[in-house]
């Protein structure tokens, strides 16, 4: 009998917690209040990050949900602001969820990655800002716009400032289309990372010290991507320092880069206007080039497959970065006037398709050829790099030069 | 009066299972209040279990602050667990584990002057296992559901005298996931034989937690218990080498996270008891990802220097955007990096 009361009252209260918890009645903090509101929402649901600069303490979490809609009213109308960050690394975190749309709010100065998403099928960034409000500096979060480990991932019409690795980050993920956006002051303004099936185009990428770039690591789950193609981007003035922390690999980055393709295969650059990046206007290099120990016996360190066509190249004269080794290289051997399309000669052996550069605007090549000329310290400044572009035009058998985007 | 967890508290539970399984809202499997479950008599905060609910511990612990806690384990009248040797057992439906998180005023008088930060259960639901964290009154008469998360002043006086003061940090219900994630799938960490393979001082006297849960019928299958694997507690000097207790202090800390399967992943770092290719546990690994949390430092692991080393820095810090874990903890487990900087130290054989 006191057991069936209390069953009946608990029912009750427990029927009416949920309802006042979502409307938010036990709150006066908007924090706690998207917070539960997270935690509790059904699939289907929009919650609404509301117009104002909100001071949020800890990092926002949304796990294990489906069909939501994360909507503020506007880029720099609703704005989340971690400055005075205490808890936990991201400022939005997701996981395991699918099917998440992330649109119109702005996320300022996290301690760490501004949004964070993992495990998630179906993750949309739309007209969302990510800023560190201080200018590019050590202390900024590493990532911007950060969906690791997640199939079908959309980035457009986003703006991602002051990263001190890359703005716009896809990491391990498959078929990602990143579109419209515009990244500056960060290390990387976009990186793609040992992912499959990428479509990166009209992108605005600036002042970073990175524009765009494609790469292969070691040592991860996914080993490597492929099928990424990088077209109709504007590219210009990706001549920021370097303020990533030492240790991480975008810190090798050198300053003045527009595209870095680094140890891929299967990558296409195309129709993309590539301006006044001091010291590479593309790169194609190996691991080897990062002088790092390769122990992960499943890792392909070299690039293949690699077709650069279309672009529109264009560089000031000027010394690139003297500050990194191959930037002193770069200088002593062609003064104010460097090539735009550099490569480290490292083919990969057992890959019969290399690298085609075809019908770029204004376009200059070296060739380090590293394994013949980096025997020594000295040797690469004696050596003569192959400007010959020629035995790159792959001509009419090129494969896929029809389907280059106008 | 003396309240068991009898077949009409577990109707009850049974009933609530039921009755909101079709609504989508995690609070369904949650009480409001921590003694709406009944697993206590008497007064509450002295936490004396009603039968079915047994008190247990692990030999390796997560640190949290310097918390004391206090653990439970309640399985569903008439069920036991399998034993099994390698990870978390498998619980049946509606078994609850239950762990109260506690400071004394003064760490030098540990059995004065408690008080009681917060009780987390999880519930093993027809929807897997769920966390939920109860926060304590002031009054200590009751712990009441708090889905959110919260940050609670605290303080404490340390072992050598000093007066601690911080944030406690409880946490919500998807951080609680955050760390007990597996495979897409919440479960248990500690309720493992290695972990429980150790005596318990119970009412009835010391022995063995897993030979008392074989008499008490809630487990089976069970081997003499002298040929089970046992993690050592890294906080006792005798329980094994510094390599040993340092492994158990990673596993226990860090590998809920970093292990294959958990949001660590990324990163490549593995750092699960059972794992043996030294780049993976960072020996020699540059970061990933890490951010300001490499320190300007090129490797995890560097053999025979702690200092130049990425695990020591981070978990010598308790700046967000550094600290590891990421969350949990407020403070630096001094203790637990001296044992690691050793480890690391004494470090040849890689």
């Amino acid at each position: 009998m006191n057991n069936h009361l209390n069953f009946s009252m608990m029912k009750l209260i427990q029927a009416l917690t949920p309802l006042l918890f979502t409307t938010g009645l036990l709150f006066a903090n908007l924090e706690k209040e998207l917070q539960t509101q997270f935690i509790l929402a059904a699939s289907g649901d929009t919650i609404t990050i509301p117009k104002g600069h909100h001071k949020i303490q800890g990092t926002l979490s949304i796990e294990g949900k489906e069909n939501l809609v994360i909507q503020g009213v506007g880029m720099d109308v609703s704005i989340l602001s971690f400055s005075n960050q205490s808890e936990g690394a991201q400022g939005i975190s997701i996981t395991n969820s699918k099917n998440i749309t992330l649109e119109k709010f702005t996320i300022q100065d996290s301690k760490g990655d501004a949004i964070k998403a993992q495990y998630t099928d179906g993750i949309i960034f739309r007209h969302v800002k990510v800023e560190w409000t201080g200018g590019p500096k050590e202390t900024n979060g590493a990532y911007g716009l950060y969906p690791v480990q997640c199939e079908n991932v959309l980035i457009e019409h986003s703006i991602s400032i002051g990263a001190s690795d890359a703005g716009i980050y896809v990491g391990q993920s498959n078929n990602i289309v990143v579109r419209y956006n515009e990244a500056f002051e960060n290390v990387a303004g976009i990186e793609i990372e040992n992912s499959y099936n990428a479509e990166v185009y009209e992108n605005y990428s600036h002042g970073n010290t990175g524009g765009i770039l494609v790469f292969d690591l070691p040592d991860l789950l996914q080993k490597q991507g492929g099928n990424v193609r990088v077209y109709n981007n504007r590219i210009e003035s990706n001549n920021l320092f370097n303020f990533a922390p030492k240790g991480n690999i975008v810190g090798k980055v050198l300053p003045g880069t527009g595209i870095m393709i680094l140890a891929c295969s299967g990558v296409h650059i195309f129709g993309n206007t590539i301006r006044n990046n001091k010291s590479i206007g593309t790169g194609i290099v190996s691991y080897f080039m990062t002088e790092e120990a390769i122990k992960d016996s499943l890792y392909n360190p070299y690039t293949a497959d690699i077709h650069i066509y279309n672009n529109v190249y264009d560089r000031w004269p000027g010394f690139p970065e003297l500050g990194f080794d191959i930037g002193q290289l770069l200088a002593v051997k062609y003064g104010r006037n460097t090539p735009d399309i550099i490569y480290d000669g490292m083919q990969d052996p057992e890959i019969q398709a290399g690298l085609c550069i075809q019908n770029n605007t204004d376009a200059r090549f070296t060739d380090l050829d590293i394994e013949h000329n980096f025997d020594s310290w000295y040797s690469p400044f004696v050596a003569n790099f192959s400007e010959d572009m020629s035995k790159h035009n792959c001509g009419a058998q090129h494969p896929l030069i029809s389907k280059s985007k106008k | 009066m003396i309240k068991t967890l009898s077949k009409a508290n577990q109707l009850v539970l049974l009933l609530f299972f039921i009755s909101f399984a079709m609504s989508e809202n995690p609070l369904k499997y949650a009480q409001p209040k921590l003694s709406d479950y009944g697993f206590f008599e008497g007064r509450m905060a002295d936490h004396n279990p009603v039968t079915g609910v047994i008190p247990y511990d692990v030999s390796a612990q997560l640190f949290s602050d310097y918390a004391l806690k206090s653990r439970f384990i309640v399985l569903p009248q008439g069920q036991q667990l399998e034993y099994q040797k390698d990870g978390t057992f498998d619980f049946p439906e509606e078994s609850v584990l239950i762990k109260t998180f506690y400071y004394p005023a003064d760490f030098r008088n540990p059995d004065k002057n408690i008080r009681l930060m917060e009780t987390r259960i999880l519930i093993h639901t027809p929807e897997g296992w769920m966390g939920f964290a109860y926060i304590w009154n002031e009054e200590q008469t009751e712990a009441f559901l708090e889905i959110a998360g919260e940050r609670l002043d605290a303080s404490f006086i340390n072992p050598i005298g000093e007066t601690v003061n911080f944030k406690y940090s409880v946490p919500n219900f998807n951080q609680c996931k955050g760390c007990h994630v597996f495979n897409n799938k919440m479960e248990p960490i500690g309720p493992k034989t290695r972990l429980l393979n150790h005596d318990f001082d119970f009412d009835s006297g010391r022995m063995n937690q897993l030979e008392k849960w074989e008499t008490l019928g809630m487990i089976s299958g069970l081997p003499s218990v002298s040929s089970l694997p046992q993690t050592p507690d890294y906080n006792n000097f005798e329980s094994g080498s510094i390599e040993e207790r340092a492994r158990a202090l990673i596993d226990i800390n860090c590998a809920h996270c970093h292990r294959l399967g958990a949001p660590g992943e990324t990163s490549g770092l593995f750092l699960n008891i059972e794992e043996t290719n030294p780049t993976q546990l960072g020996v020699h690994k540059p970061p990933i990802a890490a951010g300001r949390g490499s320190g300007d430092l090129d490797y995890t692991i560097v053999p025979g220097q702690p200092d130049k080393s990425i695990m020591v820095y981070r978990m010598a810090s308790t700046d967000p955007s550094i600290m590891m874990p990421e969350l949990g903890r407020k403070l630096v487990h001094k203790e637990g990096v001296e044992l690691v900087k050793q480890w690391i130290k004494e470090m040849e054989k890689y």
